[in-house]
């Protein structure tokens, strides 16, 4: 799990999920354009290739080989270890 | 100086030819044997006398690595411009084109990138109606 909260810190690593999440299924070359573009981003390739590594080792991202091409997936299944360990509930009373 | 020629390193140049005018829609410009294969260029239907793209042989022992790094990074070899990506993607699609990126703004363009059969990854990009 900590992991999880190791690949979240890194501004960088949470705008490849925001843009995974816009478009699942991306190739290296997509998310560098898109981090460049519309992030503003200027990093190397293999900077955006090792963040990607990163993801994947913390189970949030998955790149599948599609014949000749890598595609890179969401997975956010790591993020319910969260939910379950700081469940989402309203304030109760005698709570201000 | 100008740019008079650029080229993309094909696996058949037959191959190639078809796709590149069949499917994207080029016509043929020069085709001059040369040994075992060709000086094969071709130019837009719409500006004849503009920059020819020469379908050349990757036979090269260099060319087949450096296709697939390209390939598995997504990297297009190079890119094309059209009026509009999302009238091209439709109408390439339907002629069984694979995408490997449908449209998508970028910034201040819109991009997507294909297959072209022939070893490439290629990007077309909107030029805004410039052409």
């Amino acid at each position: 799990m900590s992991d999880v909260f190791h690949a979240l810190a890194a501004p960088a690593r949470r705008a490849i999920l925001d843009e995974l999440k816009e478009r699942n299924g991306q190739t290296l070359f997509e998310i560098c354009t898109r981090l460049t573009m519309k992030h503003g981003l200027e990093m190397s390739r293999q900077a955006i290739s090792q963040h990607l590594d990163v993801l994947e080792s913390a189970g949030l991202v998955v790149a599948r080989r599609d014949g000749r091409y890598k595609f890179h997936y969401l997975d956010t299944t790591p993020l319910r270890a969260i939910l379950e360990r700081w469940p989402v509930r309203p304030r109760t009373e005698g709570q201000k | 100086m100008k740019i008079v020629v650029t080229s993309v390193l094909v696996d058949d140049q037959a191959k190639a030819l078809t796709f590149y005018t069949d499917v994207l829609g080029f016509v043929k410009k020069n085709d001059i044997p040369l040994g075992e294969s060709r000086w094969l260029t071709l130019v837009s239907p719409d500006d004849p006398n503009g920059t020819e793209l020469l379908l050349e042989p990757d036979n090269h022992p260099a060319a087949g690595p450096f296709k697939e790094a390209l390939r598995n990074d997504g990297i297009p070899f190079t890119s094309l411009g059209v009026d509009d990506v999302h009238r091209e993607y439709e109408r390439l699609k339907a002629l069984g084109v694979r995408f490997t990126q449908p449209p998508v703004q970028m910034g201040p363009v819109t991009t997507a990138v294909f297959d072209d059969t022939c070893g490439n990854l290629i990007q077309i990009a909107e030029t805004g109606g410039a052409s």
